[in-house]
């Protein structure tokens, strides 16, 4: 049933596209940080017209599926707005948004997370507000968080194969057109389960390894 | 009323029909797997606890969709077997889902005080009666919120299952918009907001739940 | 025929410890044990903490397996049993059959969060020993009544003081009819002013049952007065024991001495305020 030959003969068509996958991810990644960190600031602001609208919106992203979201950016966008986006733009887009809701969520934990002394401290000693968010709250909330970024970035690369779906021209993509050319499925889609897994595994492992010294550390500082 | 677009919403809730019973055999078999890979990961023995844990790295280290299509259009040339969409969907979304379920379970399980364990030796129960009528009621509570949070990512996975042409709502609406390419904005604006009543729904669930799992425990 | 000779004789132990080693990696909590318990006699086992105390009762009820030597209940091996005419490790179904002789109450009490306290009685009566749910129901209320805490059936553990959480626990494990009990400090969680209630409650059981119990405690007043025999461990050994006036009034080894006196200073001050808040003098 499994051809090693022919899969030998489609596995450098597959490991051509995979600096594409790759870009989309760390790309998309890129955008979902830089987004996620405002939207948890109003998020967590305390003037409701900000916070509640923000709230909103990032709950209507979270709870909608990323296909249709990238529908929306490749069909919607240029016929009630004009704009065009080549797919992959869209694609990364899309996935930058999409995850910055969740983003976000991580960002305001590791806000959350700062004792209410650093606040007040930093009040004392008459910072100013950007101040004390540059110097003193975000170099604190962020380091903590590196593990869950982790988490989402393999996430995100889990998910690059619904760009597949605007046509960016991925590793699900090619193993699609490649098998749909000789009716060769089951080589062509295992050898890109292999390749996401061969990928995204180790990764996994340094997180979950990440996690475990994060834990430690945050118990030796308890017991202190 | 035009800009409403009411017209649209007849074949997108057919669409709608399919995605709601897509999300609910695949969440009875999440669940399913769930239980027994998560259990399974704590079994005393170790064949077992290999099996699962692989089961699990893999759902988890490879792609929804990757898994969709290789269930989809693999399987049946590697098994030489026949597989409705619909299976097939099921089978994805529910192997994929049970695999991240299982950590709910197995950390929720191990969220148990050791002391309840002890309690229930002592008492002489039977470890299935240990598993049965005091861990997984106490661990059952704990699971609940992430459990939640997976059925939502659940329901927006379905959303995938349109690539393997199964008529769910997505379908439905690639289908009404490729009549009339100029109502495309009302069309995906009914999905979303057909997707975010659904979730809002489950959310509702879930709280239910957890109010009925936390009643009289204060 | 032995077998059954032994078990009629009243003085023959119990429960034999023999040879009992138990260590945790490197770390030896117990050397070479050997310890008798007569059917009915109350033992209180005193000593430092990290004595060993607590995993001689662990060992017994189970939780923690024997690094070496054997453990007899009844006349029966608890951790071996034969299979083909050889000692084996035991498993679940032979440990299920031994231990139904033994309950055990815990320091921190341990009570199902999820069951009423009624349900917390009766779920071993219903599901272990299959009694009729009436009939269990009916036992629960007797003993619950015995413990002061019938008015508290319906309600959950959570809305209890740790007092009488104690004794409902203590309720849980009496209901089974052991006929050894293990009482793991089981005052040592609770505030000071809810110790006497428990104390006086296992008082009570001590008093009338023909049920052996090991009382693992740091009350020494209590132990005074309940045990038959009081043991002293430290380091893992059993290093002195005799009835309680041999132990609190002609302590032998330098050990218990130095135990006792520091013990018993610190202790003093804090058991005077303790009576006089639970109203028991």
């Amino acid at each position: 049933m499994w051809d090693w030959q022919y899969a030998r003969s489609i596995l450098p068509k597959l490991l051509e596209v995979i600096p594409t996958t790759l870009a989309a991810t760390f790309a998309g990644f890129i955008i979902a940080c830089l987004l996620g960190l405002p939207l948890a600031l109003a998020k967590r602001s305390r003037m409701k017209w900000i916070s509640i609208p923000v709230t909103a919106v990032t709950e209507f992203i979270r709870s909608t599926p990323l296909l249709i979201q990238l529908f929306v950016l490749v069909f919607v966008l240029p016929q009630s707005f004009g704009i065009t986006l080549s797919p992959f733009l869209a694609g990364i887009i899309g996935l930058g948004i999409h995850y910055s809701t969740y983003l976000s969520e991580v960002y305001r934990s590791g806000i959350d997370a700062i004792p209410r002394g650093q606040w007040e401290a930093s009040i004392a000693l008459n910072f100013s507000k950007a101040r004390t968010w540059t110097r003193i709250m975000l170099p604190q909330s962020i380091p903590p968080t590196i593990p869950v970024m982790g988490n989402y970035l393999i996430v995100m690369f889990k998910e690059t194969p619904t760009l597949s779906a605007i046509t960016v021209v991925e590793l699900l993509m090619t193993a699609k057109v490649v098998g749909s050319a000789s009716f060769k499925y089951v080589e062509a889609f295992t050898l890109v389960g292999v390749i996401f897994f061969i990928l995204s595994y180790p990764s996994a492992l340094l997180v979950r390894a990440l996690e475990r010294r994060m834990k430690r550390s945050e118990r030796r500082g308890l017991a202190r | 009323m035009d800009w409403l677009a009411l017209d649209l919403l007849p074949p997108l809730l057919k669409g709608l029909k399919i995605t709601l019973l897509l999300t609910l055999y695949s969440i009875i078999l999440a669940l399913c797997f769930s239980f027994l890979a998560g259990i399974g990961r704590l079994s005393h023995s170790r064949i077992l606890r290999s099996i699962v844990a692989a089961y699990v790295e893999i759902f988890r280290g490879t792609s929804l969709l990757v898994q969709l299509f290789w269930i989809y259009f693999a399987l049946p040339m590697l098994l030489d077997i026949r597989l409705s969409a619909m299976t097939a969907a099921v089978l994805a979304l529910g192997l994929n889902y049970g695999a991240y379920g299982s950590e709910v379970v197995r950390s929720s399980i191990l969220a148990v005080p050791k002391g309840q364990v002890e309690a229930s030796i002592a008492l002489n129960m039977t470890p299935y009666q240990r598993m049965r009528r005091i861990i997984l009621p106490q661990a059952w509570a704990m699971m609940l919120p992430g459990f939640g949070n997976l059925q939502i990512e659940l329901l927006k996975g379905t959303s995938l299952v349109y690539l393997i042409t199964l008529m769910d709502v997505t379908y439905q609406g690639i289908t009404l918009r490729s009549f009339d390419i100029s109502r495309t904005p009302a069309i995906f604006a009914w999905i979303l907001i057909l997707y975010f009543v659904t979730a809002y729904a489950l959310t509702l669930l879930i709280r239910f739940a957890e109010r009925k799992a936390a009643a009289g425990r204060g | 025929m032995s077998q059954i000779i032994q078990r009629m004789d009243e003085n023959e132990p119990i429960v034999r410890y023999r040879n009992i080693t138990k260590s945790f990696g490197d770390h030896i909590v117990l050397k070479e044990l050997d310890l008798d318990i007569l059917p009915g006699e109350k033992i209180a086992l005193i000593g430092p903490s990290g004595s060993g105390k607590t995993t001689i009762a662990r060992l017994l009820m189970t939780l923690e397996e024997p690094t070496s030597g054997t453990i007899e209940v009844g006349g029966e091996m608890l951790w071996h049993m034969q299979r083909k005419g050889n000692w084996v490790a035991a498993n679940e179904k032979h440990l299920h059959r031994v231990r139904s002789k033994i309950g055990m109450v815990f320091q921190h009490f341990n009570l199902f969060p999820h069951m009423t306290i009624l349900r917390n009685v009766t779920e071993a009566l219903v599901h272990v020993l299959k009694m009729p749910k009436s009939e269990a129901n009916q036992r629960a209320l007797e003993i619950l009544e015995r413990v002061g805490l019938k008015e508290h059936t319906q309600h959950y553990p959570a809305q209890l003081s740790g007092g009488q959480k104690q004794r409902v626990a203590i309720a849980r494990a009496l209901v089974m009819q052991p006929q050894i009990m293990l009482f793991d400090e089981v005052t040592s969680a609770l505030d000071p002013e809810l110790v006497g209630e428990v104390l006086d409650v296992i008082k009570g059981i001590a008093s009338e049952g023909d049920m052996a119990m090991i009382l693992i405690t740091h009350e020494m007043d209590f132990a005074r007065d309940v045990a038959d025999r009081i043991l002293f461990t430290d380091g893992g050994l059993i290093v002195e024991q005799g009835t309680p006036k041999d132990i609190f009034e002609n302590p032998e080894s330098p050990r218990l001495q130095s135990f006792l006196s520091r013990f018993l200073k610190g202790q003093s001050e804090l058991q005077a305020d303790t009576r006089i808040a639970a109203g028991t003098e």
